[in-house]
């Protein structure tokens, strides 16, 4: 069974033929840049340089001196999920966005025409510890399973500040207002559920014990809540902490330190640059934007040069959309580190390529254009930094996901077909007009 | 014999002037479970069918019905319907605040939510069967358009509870074929930010945390049965005890999307399921073939909303549902997905008209009346039972003048447990009790 699976799963990557993209100006963010081209087989990156032998039978795209680099990744955003937040709980580690996905959302389409091939989609930040977080593909078309990037590490989300806390503010009548309501109080809820995770954990411990002393013994209830919690503490769930103020950064890496784990990212937080050192001693990375601040109080304190700081003081830096829209020019928003702060382009174009890669544990695979790595390419018709730059062409896996000049050629029959079934839904409504109503009609939902 | 026939007459639901048997003579017969006989014969006697077949003699004491011109069905199956109770609305406004121990004094604070142990929005333990009002109009309704047999649930909340298969006719206690019939699941959020669960995810976890809290009750509960040292006696919990007795869950599911998800969540549950929606099935159909899951099609077809705004821009997605939903059963036909319809608000009467739309769409007429008959039947595992015309079945029928949907149709007769009744004629507004003449209650 097992083998036949393989073998139908592998098909399609052995029927399609090489892909040759020459005449390129390629960026690989680790390796330099040249003039030269790429070689795709069974949907990873089989060789670059600038010159490349083309294999015969080769499918040969000419970019005409246009930009490949790889496919951009947003290590946070909301887009591709039926619901986000649940936030009636101050830890619904139980939640995941598995259990959500859309593969049908039109931001996927919308992502690929920004040149984003992967982005990790979290839980939101209603709550001190949020739900289970899923990284995906941009594969268009495919479903769920199909978007999902396999063997990425689990993440979950955890967030601090006035989004948690205000929760007293939203009191209903009737209601009790959710606990936390302050950040002290935001501090206790960690405190209490990885307690509360250890002494979990000690109960199946004490379970094993006793099944392999040969006694019998009824296995603890499952905690789906505090399941994620003990794979943090054990090293096995990245957390990701929504973050603003400096003093809540620090207060969420010494609880860390203090349980035993690790922070893997910190999002947002717009106040890194006071503690970029603390951050990089914990081996935390950060995720920031470049220029979007004083939304609301805790985001007041924000300077552009947060990256730069940060990403000179030794912390991994990337930055991220958060936001449907901002997504597909992450492109340009990698260029403003370069006015604010002064960094390279290559390390601009790192902080939404290789460093969010690291960030999500998938460096292995994508971030850059290395021999081996998944085929994860964009085409620029100019710089990807530049304000002009458009996408021409995204692959991902090696297979053509977006292409700008068959969008756009695509587009008029599309109109005419949504024109001729507007008409026919028009004509058969006017054939039955305003159908009977019955009594008392319900629809189950 | 003939006094003792009478008061046997009278213990039992049908009316006393109600014959013990009926003959349905010379009619096309569409047994569904067997070929279809242009001149047949169906015995009724004492709510069963006694006989179906070309030579059936017809005993002395059988009233006659000649059917020549008419076609026997059997009774149509409306395979999911929720039961609008006065009890369902108390425990809905209730929620989770119905299932602590706290007094529901107006001045106490309401208690904090702390997530699935407090079982939010579930009543998995309450029964359609002891809910369901037997005078509820629009079972006349929907037996007047030739539907005998309605699977009904509690309508409210995640765990909505458990559903039955009742006969339209009769009294209450009567009325009931089978009970439980399943679990009607809904992801209905607590459309709140302070309430668990807000949000899919929440339902989804939660859900999940409910079955494996029932198996795991189950475990301690066996384990505190058998004395086993050191095992605690587990709290009793009735919302763990009615998803434990629910034979089948019932999962909501319209997008290809949807479909897939709650298939693969059925799975994980490790539970008989069965999906309702479907309105995109058309778009999945061999990804659900391979879960072997059955499907309740909803007849109500994706429409523009009454009140839509005409400028608003409508997208070719969209529209492309709306065209192609009623393709769905003619998809799930051909690539053997265990199927059967439920009504979905489609008033009753509007039933052929839905019908023909995915007959228009590819499915044959065979198929659509076993959907709506032992296509039902089966996926509720009753088809011993109800949904063909078979010597020793529910004499549930439907006798019309001509094909099940057309359009100019009209029912004649409709049997439920071997009871006669008359819809009024169609243009008349709904009938009074004169209007019905066999079965009149």
């Amino acid at each position: 069974m097992k083998p036949l699976y393989l073998l139908a799963a592998a098909l399609p990557l052995v029927a399609a033929p090489p892909i040759v993209i020459q005449n390129a100006n390629v960026i690989t963010v680790t390796k330099g840049n040249f003039r030269g081209a790429v070689l795709v087989r069974d949907g990873k990156i089989a060789a670059l340089g600038e010159k490349v032998m083309v294999p015969p039978g080769a499918q040969v795209i000419d970019a005409g001196g246009q930009y490949v680099m790889p496919g951009i990744i947003d290590p946070h955003s909301h887009i591709a999920a039926d619901s986000i937040n649940e936030g009636a709980l101050a830890v619904s580690s139980m939640t995941g966005i598995e259990d959500v996905l859309n593969s049908d959302s039109i931001a996927i389409y919308r992502a690929l025409a920004g040149g984003v091939t992967t982005a990790a989609i979290l839980h939101g930040s209603a709550n001190p510890i949020g739900g289970k977080c899923d990284v995906i593909k941009m594969r268009w078309g495919k479903d769920v399973a199909g978007i999902r990037f396999a063997g990425a590490p689990p993440t979950i989300k955890f967030a601090l500040g006035e989004n948690v806390k205000r929760s007293g503010a939203l009191s209903l009548p009737g209601l009790t207002p959710r606990y936390p309501g302050s950040r002290m109080g935001v501090e206790d809820v960690f405190r209490e559920s990885f307690t509360a995770a250890r002494a979990y954990r000690r109960e199946w411990e004490v379970y094993r014990e006793r099944l392999k002393r040969g006694e019998p013994a009824v296995p603890p209830r499952r905690d789906l809540k505090l399941e994620p919690l003990v794979e943090v503490l054990e090293g096995k769930r990245l957390v990701h902490a929504h973050c603003y103020r400096a003093d809540e950064i620090l207060m969420m890496l010494r609880v860390a330190e203090e349980y035993g784990f690790r922070i893997r990212v910190l999002i947002h937080v717009l106040e890194g640059y006071k503690v970029a050192k603390e951050i990089a001693a914990h081996g935390a990375g950060a995720t920031t934007f470049s220029d979007w601040w004083a939304y609301k109080v805790e985001a007041f304190d924000a300077i552009p040069y947060n990256a730069a700081i940060m990403a000179k003081k030794g912390v991994l830096v990337s930055l991220n959309s958060d936001d449907a829209e901002l997504m597909r020019h992450l492109n340009t928003e990698a260029a403003k580190v370069m006015k604010y702060g002064g960094l390279g382009e290559t390390e601009a174009l790192a902080m939404i390529t290789i460093n969010a890669a690291r960030q999500l544990g998938i460096d292995q695979r994508v971030g850059s254009l290395e021999p081996g790595k998944d085929a994860d390419l964009v085409m620029f018709d100019r710089h990807p930094l530049s304000n002009y730059a458009k996408v021409q062409k995204v692959l991902i896996d090696g297979q053509l996901y977006f292409d700008r000049d068959n969008d756009a050629s695509a587009r008029a029959a599309r109109e005419k077909r949504r024109q001729e079934l507007l008409e026919k839904q028009k004509a058969q409504q006017k054939k039955s007009p305003g159908e009977r109503k019955g009594p008392a009609e319900r629809r189950p939902q | 014999m003939r006094y003792l026939i009478c008061v046997l007459a009278l213990c039992g639901a049908a009316p006393a002037d109600t014959p013990t048997a009926i003959a349905l003579r010379d009619a096309r017969v569409v047994t569904v479970s067997g070929p279809t006989l242009e001149r047949g014969t169906v015995l009724v006697r004492d709510g069963v069918v006694e006989a179906a077949g070309e030579n059936v003699t017809i005993p002395a004491d059988a009233w006659v019905i000649d059917a020549r011109g008419l076609t026997v069905y059997p009774g149509l199956i409306d395979a999911l319907s929720v039961l609008e109770s006065p009890e369902a609305a108390v425990a809905s406004a209730g929620g989770a605040r119905t299932v602590t121990q706290r007094p529901a004094t107006p001045a106490a604070p309401a208690p904090t939510n702390r997530g699935p142990e407090d079982r939010p929005l579930n009543h998995s333990w309450t029964r359609a069967a002891d809910l369901l009002n037997a005078a509820d109009r629009r079972f006349e309704d929907a037996r007047n358009a030739g539907f005998t047999t309605v699977v009904v649930y509690p309508g409210a909340g995640i765990f909505a509870g458990q559903g039955a298969v009742v006969n339209l006719a009769g009294e209450k206690r009567r009325m009931v074929v089978a009970s439980p019939a399943g679990q009607y699941l809904t992801v209905a959020t607590s459309r709140s930010f302070g309430v668990f669960p807000g949000s899919l995810m929440g339902v989804m976890a939660y859900i999940r945390q409910v079955y494996l809290d029932a198996a795991h009750y189950q475990l301690q509960r066996a384990a505190w049965d058998r004395n086993q040292p050191g095992v605690a006696r587990p709290d009793y919990d009735r919302a763990l005890e009615g998803v434990l007795e629910s034979p089948r869950v019932l999962l909501p599911a319209g997008s290809a999307v949807e479909l897939k998800r709650m298939a693969a969540f059925a799975r994980e549950l490790q539970t008989k399921a069965i999906l309702y929606g479907a309105e995109a099935g058309y778009q999945v159909p061999e990804a659900l073939a391979q879960t072997g899951l059955p499907v309740l099609v909803s007849l109500k077809w994706p429409e523009k909303p009454r009140d839509a705004d005409p400028d608003a821009p409508v997208s070719l997605r969209t529209l492309e549902l709306r065209e192609r939903a009623p393709s769905t059963p003619a998809a799930f036909a051909s690539a053997r997905v265990p199927f059967a319809f439920y009504t979905g608000g489609t008033a009753p009467r509007d039933v052929a008209k839905a019908v023909k739309r995915a007959l228009d769409a590819g499915l044959s007429e065979a198929a659509a009346v076993r959907a709506l008959t032992l296509g039902a039947a089966a996926i509720y595992g009753l088809e011993a039972r109800l949904g063909s015309i078979d010597k020793g079945k529910i004499a549930n029928l439907v006798v019309t003048d001509g094909p099940l949907f057309g359009e100019k149709t009209r029912i004649r007769y409709v049997f439920v447990d071997g009871v006669k009744f008359e819809p009024p004629p169609p243009e008349a507004p709904s009938a009074g009790p004169g209007a019905v003449t066999g079965g009149a209650r």
